[in-house]
């Protein structure tokens, strides 16, 4: 909401010398967040231009420019050089004949931008065609400012080129612009922010006059005939509790709205249009209150408003045919033809044109939950709709619709009808028993009895002694009609806050006495994060979203959970409407990045939350916020929303090791990724089991390991991807990855780690050599060893495998180094020859392996 | 021990004339002074103090001599085999630290060529943030409480006093699920995890919440659809906005130093009454007002102060729907985007470097900030 220094003024004291900064500080202190703040700072030459001629010139950049012949009036060149003004200009939205703002040497624009003749692209420049934001009217770069256009065709007939432009577009004071909070719907006027201003100056005796306090004759029962007939209240609030309607007629249409008004219009950022619409727009802006203006011929019976019915439609104003909902409230002619939908935007068919001679101002109120339902069904942000949603004053109706009548009797030479139609149905606000203590409670300062009922009395609450409680503490207190958000303790609390300074709150840390540190899973995760980072691995954070082709690029199985996703019902991009399964789903997308930035070794992981509904998603009820719902709601409550795993994937192509100095690099491979996965149990001394998996989609059948707790419980797998994932998905060949669940890792290691004790003897070592048929993994071979190789077994491991020419095809050597070691003597030579045997003895009986 | 010689005549002795001795010392300590290698000292020791070396064989017949002439005899040689061992012992000690010394010579490297043959990890920066500003809570006794990303609707809007026509329901753009009826939505703020607690929780609660939270805005330079943040709530007996602003004055020192100064206001967040919103001085201009000038502070924009974010007293009807007693409890929350924390404290410029995964921008942060 923006709002000129002057018509501030108008309404109360400002600050002696105060400015545009020292009134938007004034109004933070008060909680109205500051902007913007426009005009004031521009020094002309600022004229009217009209565009002569132009030619257009195509400069080796590629942008084509115009040089053009402006006529300034007599200013700049016509004075010095006896000729038109010459511009380059390089907007290309205007024609020759528009009237233009430019800006001649010697100005200064809003920071401190000093313009002068200069050269440019091949001409001297004298001056600038001027853009919105380039003259701190508005934030528009899109081209130049078109003059009729921003004023309108009327308003710029009355325009010549010369005339002086800051005076013209209200650019010479200074208009400040604050952020209107939802619960503040009375300062989306000049009459609540200068009410609010005049509270930041400590409210003085007299300082604010009331721009709503204007004479406004009783209603008559021979007005214009208006019903209110809502059959379905929405929350059993009627949507309509007042309607006020007066007549002008015998305007002249042809009548401008004044000066003044147009300049304060375009200091709003609202564009002048007809004197009938201006008027109905600036008396919103002085008081708040959205008037609408119809042409009384173009109505045939009385007003009626009523709830839409199913299928019927109406043309609004902005030419957009709607089909109306039984929830949106209309004004309607004789309860039959839509007029508007009301609060938010009248129809097409009985606005004002530039023929209207008779009008009707309507100044109603409307509910806001029922014009914030219509408004957001229809997609229709309004300045009406705004108000209303947030609240607009039910007493402000009836002087509204008075000075929209007496600005259209003296400026459009207008004859008010005498009748004046006012059905009010409104209720009074009730009092509220409060406790004077109770802000000191809330807020933490000590404010005295008589401070906190100044503080409301300024604000324009009636307060009244209640004779309750000790000491006379609680009293009754009556908002004021403009401020529906007042209804309990703690908004008055804030209110005094507020009035009294949110500044003078002091600072208290407070001291919670039972905290109990980090859970172990959030320092477990930590530990997981740090051991992936610590294993060479990049952290890296990716969007959940992911396409529908993608499980069949991952080649997931039709039956795989992981197909299972959540659909978004407005997805940010239709191409991914769903939410990964997995970390690698939207991982992947972040490898080829980087790879596409030419990194071609990149080891990314990331640890996040996939989704996984299962075959159907739930509903989650929405029980009533009077009070906690019962044990059951809530059980179904949570039970509703999908299991959402804590996972890590892990995503690596290149060199895992370089080259250089020491000799050649080393690729990343499966293995780097089974180790990282390891190497993260490892951090948690969790210990795990690798195993192949010859089925799990999207590895590699030949090289990808299944990693379990010693229990079998699934952690994750490991390994390069399949050959046909790595092409589908466009990524280097080779590339490894892991996905492993953080919380069945961090489950497995909430117990205590408990310490075993150390042998002091020496060791003894001894390395034998299995020759094993080459499906046999690995892991098999050792753990048959290490269950007959006896309790002294200290160590095994695998140092060297063989595959070739020496031995047996279809087999393979593997070369193991047993660590053999006891507790309490030094092991003979014979006694680790029994062990060792044993050992091969086991695997053999396995495994088939044989000794070499 | 051998008989008196009682032939023996001295001066028949050669080997122990003086002269012959002394001219044998000469000889080795020359011999010794030559050597330039550990190796030569072996062969100059062998034929100087060997066996068959003159000082040796003139020890020997020491034994023949009379007891008269035996005891200056030994003593002569004695001195003699002293002072060649002690020149030996000497020379041994010099080449053997020239040899050392030229070993460690012989075996320099340049120890400027690359020597990391393995990438570094880090941590993302926007975990390290989080973790930086939960510890910190935590070591003021406050508990960290998480809760899931997919919420119900309720939890995300209803039971924080956003009902379904509450204009500030608007204000966020919610992902919703198909179906739209499924009572589920991406979470759009931390705040569902306060009221989770305070579900199943009884007061005193003090919990840090951070966490993803997703809306449906495009990514550009200050806004991403998928960001994080970090809120604290606390309810306990006679809490009040004085305590409010004593937490938030915390987390700005802890994320901005504790030079920094806070200014509040009032603002409106339906989750509060009242509610307060927290600027701090901006570190860059230090509260220099350039609203407008020729070049308006960067960070601040220009108003000399940064927006923290929105906090307040927690609304009473919400903790009535939490089934908490707001006659005897009183409570506040506040919470601030951890983007905007990171981009502000480590000058991180635009909103892409934290979301796209380019493992530089990571890596210039290691492992803690």
């Amino acid at each position: 909401m923006r709002m000129p220094l002057s018509w501030l003024a108008e309404y109360t004291d400002l600050a002696p010398g105060a400015r545009g900064a020292d009134v938007a500080a004034s109004l933070v202190r008060v909680g109205l967040e500051e902007e913007d703040l426009h005009g004031g700072d521009i020094t002309g030459p600022l004229v009217v231009g009209r565009v002569l001629s132009f030619e257009l010139e195509p400069q080796k950049n590629g942008k084509t420019i115009r040089w053009c012949t402006v006529d300034v009036g007599r200013n700049g060149q016509m004075l010095t050089e006896g000729k038109h003004q010459e511009i380059v200009c390089g907007a290309h939205n205007f024609e020759v004949g528009d009237l233009v703002v430019c800006v001649l040497p010697g100005a200064v624009l809003p920071g401190g931008f000093a313009i002068a003749a200069r050269k440019t692209y091949g001409h001297v420049s004298n001056g600038m065609i001027c853009a919105e934001d380039e003259i701190g009217l508005g934030h528009d770069h899109e081209g130049i400012i078109v003059l009729s256009r921003l004023l309108g065709a009327e308003k710029a007939a009355s325009v010549e080129p010369g005339d002086d432009a800051i005076a013209l577009l209200g650019l010479g004071e200074e208009t400040v612009e604050t952020n209107v909070t939802p619960d503040r719907g009375y300062c989306f006027s000049v009459r609540g922010l200068a009410r609010e201003y005049w509270h930041a100056q400590g409210s003085p005796e007299g300082g604010y006059r009331d721009p709503a306090e204007i004479a406004v004759p009783e209603a008559t029962t021979g007005g214009y005939a208006v019903e209110l007939k809502d059959e379905s209240p929405i929350e059993g609030n009627d949507g309509c509790d007042r309607y006020v309607a007066r007549i002008v007629r015998g305007i002249d249409p042809t009548r401008p709205s004044p000066a003044w008004m147009s300049k304060r219009l375009t200091q709003m950022g609202m564009r002048p249009i007809s004197l009938a619409v201006d008027v109905t727009n600036y008396v919103m802006l002085a008081l708040g209150q959205p008037l609408h203006a119809f042409d009384v011929d173009r109505l045939s019976g009385s007003i009626v408003v009523r709830r839409a019915r199913g299928g019927e439609t109406l043309k609004t104003l902005d030419d957009v045919e709607r089909t109306l909902h039984p929830d949106d409230l209309l004004i309607t002619d004789g309860g039959e033809q839509p007029l508007a939908i009301a609060g938010v935007m009248g129809g097409a068919s009985s606005e004002v044109t530039d023929t209207t001679t008779d009008v009707l101002i309507e100044a109603a109120h409307f509910d806001p939950t029922t014009v914030a339902r219509s408004s957001r069904r229809h997609r229709l942000i309004t300045e009406a709709s705004k108000r209303f949603e947030r609240g607009v004053d039910p007493e402000v109706t009836a002087a509204a619709a008075q000075l929209a009548v007496d600005l259209l009797v003296e400026h459009g030479g207008g004859t008010v009808d005498p009748d004046v139609t006012d059905v009010d149905r409104t209720t009074g606000r009730t009092a509220y028993l409060l406790d004077v203590t109770e802000p000191a409670r809330i807020v933490g300062v000590d404010y005295p009895r008589e401070r906190v009922v100044g503080i409301l009395r300024d604000l324009g609450c009636r307060v009244e002694e209640s004779g309750q409680g000790a000491d006379e503490t609680h009293v009754l207190v009556t908002p004021p009609s403009w401020r529906p958000d007042l209804v309990d303790a703690p908004d008055y609390a804030e209110e005094v806050a507020r009035i009294d300074g949110y500044n003078n709150i002091p600072s208290i840390t407070p001291t919670p006495s039972d905290g109990r540190g980090l859970t172990h899973g959030q320092k477990a995760r930590r530990v997981v994060a740090d051991a992936l980072a610590g294993a060479g691995l990049t952290e890296v954070l990716s969007y959940p979203f992911v396409s529908e082709e993608l499980a069949d690029h991952l080649m997931l199985p039709a039956d795989d959970d992981r197909r299972h996703a959540v659909r978004l019902a407005n997805p940010l991009s239709e191409e991914r409407p769903l939410l990964r399964t997995s970390i690698l789903a939207s991982l992947v997308d972040t490898l080829r990045r980087n790879v596409a930035r030419g990194h071609k070794d990149v080891a990314i992981y990331e640890l996040g939350l996939v989704f996984r509904p299962g075959a159907s998603l739930g509903t989650a009820p929405i029980p009533g916020v009077a009070s906690r719902p019962d044990a059951e709601t809530l059980t179904r409550l949570y039970a509703a929303v999908p299991d959402q795993p804590r996972r890590a994937g892990i995503l690596a192509t290149g060199q895992a090791e370089q080259a250089g100095w020491w000799g050649p690099g080393r690729a990343a491979d499966w293995s780097d990724m089974v180790a990282a996965v390891q190497a993260a149990a490892a951090a948690l001394a969790v210990p795990v089991v690798v195993g192949n998996d010859a089925g799990h989609a999207p590895w590699h059948p030949g090289r990808c390991a299944r990693i379990t707790l010693a229990d079998g419980t699934l952690v994750g797998h490991a390994g390069e991807l399949h050959p046909k994932v790595v092409a589908a998905l466009d990524l280097p060949a080779r590339t490894v990855a892991a996905e492993f669940d953080v919380d069945v890792l961090v489950a497995a290691s909430a117990d205590p780690v408990q310490a075993r004790s150390f042998s002091s003897f020496p060791p003894a070592m001894t390395d034998i050599a299995l020759l094993v048929a080459s499906d046999v993994a690995a892991a098999d071979v050792e753990a048959a060893l290490r269950s007959g190789a006896g309790e002294s077994l200290e160590s095994v491991v695998l140092f060297d495998v063989y595959e070739g020419e020496r031995i047996e095809a279809g087999h393979r050597s593997l070369a193991y180094r047993l660590t053999f070691r006891a507790p309490d003597r030094t092991l003979t030579t014979d006694e680790v020859n029994g062990f060792r045997d044993a050992a091969v003895a086991a695997a053999t009986s396995a495994t088939g392996a044989i000794q070499r | 021990m051998s008989g008196p010689n009682t032939n023996y005549d001295p001066v028949e002795v050669s080997a122990l004339d003086p002269a012959n001795v002394d001219a044998a010392v000469q000889d080795a300590l020359t011999a010794i002074a030559a050597a330039a290698s550990l190796d030569d000292l072996k062969a100059v020791r062998i034929a100087h103090q060997g066996e068959k070396s003159p000082l040796a064989l003139a020890n020997r017949e020491i034994g023949a001599l009379p007891p008269s002439a035996k005891a200056e005899a030994g003593k002569r040689v004695g001195q003699a085999r002293g002072r060649v061992g002690q020149a030996l012992t000497a020379r041994q000690a010099e080449l053997e630290t020239e040899r050392d010394e030229r070993i460690l010579v012989e075996e320099r490297v340049d120890v400027t060529v690359p020597a990391l043959r393995r990438q570094l990890g880090a941590r993302h920066p926007i975990e390290l943030v989080a973790q930086r500003l939960v510890d910190a809570f935590v070591g003021m006794g406050w508990e960290v409480a998480e809760g899931p990303e997919l919420e119900s609707e309720w939890l995300n809007f209803d039971a924080l006093n956003l009902g379904p026509d509450h204009p500030a329901r608007q204000m966020q753009d919610t992902f919703f699920l198909d179906p739209v009826d499924s009572g589920l939505v991406l979470r759009t703020q931390t705040s569902p995890v306060q009221i989770r607690t305070m579900l199943e929780k009884e007061p005193p609660i003090y919990i840090v919440a951070p966490g993803k939270v997703f809306r449906t805005d495009d990514l550009d330079a200050t806004h991403t659809p998928v960001f994080h943040q970090i809120e604290c709530l606390a309810i306990d007996k006679g809490l009040t906005m004085a305590h409010l602003r004593g937490a938030l004055d915390a987390f700005v020192r802890i994320m901005f130093g504790e030079e920094t100064r806070t200014r509040v206001r009032a603002n409106y967040f339906p989750f509060t009454e009242p509610s307060m919103e927290t600027d701090f001085l901006c570190f860059a201009c230090h509260g220099e007002e350039t609203w407008g000038s020729a070049e308006p502070c960067r960070t601040c924009g220009g108003s000399g102060w940064i927006e923290l974010g929105g906090s307040g007293m927690v609304n009473r009807k919400v903790l009535r729907t939490c089934g908490i007693d707001p006659d005897v409890y009183s409570g506040f929350a506040f919470g601030l985007g951890i983007e905007r924390a990171l981009q502000l404290r480590h000058g991180v410029q635009g909103m892409h470097e934290i979301v796209e995964g380019d493992v530089r921008f990571s890596q210039q942060f290691g492992m803690g900030v």
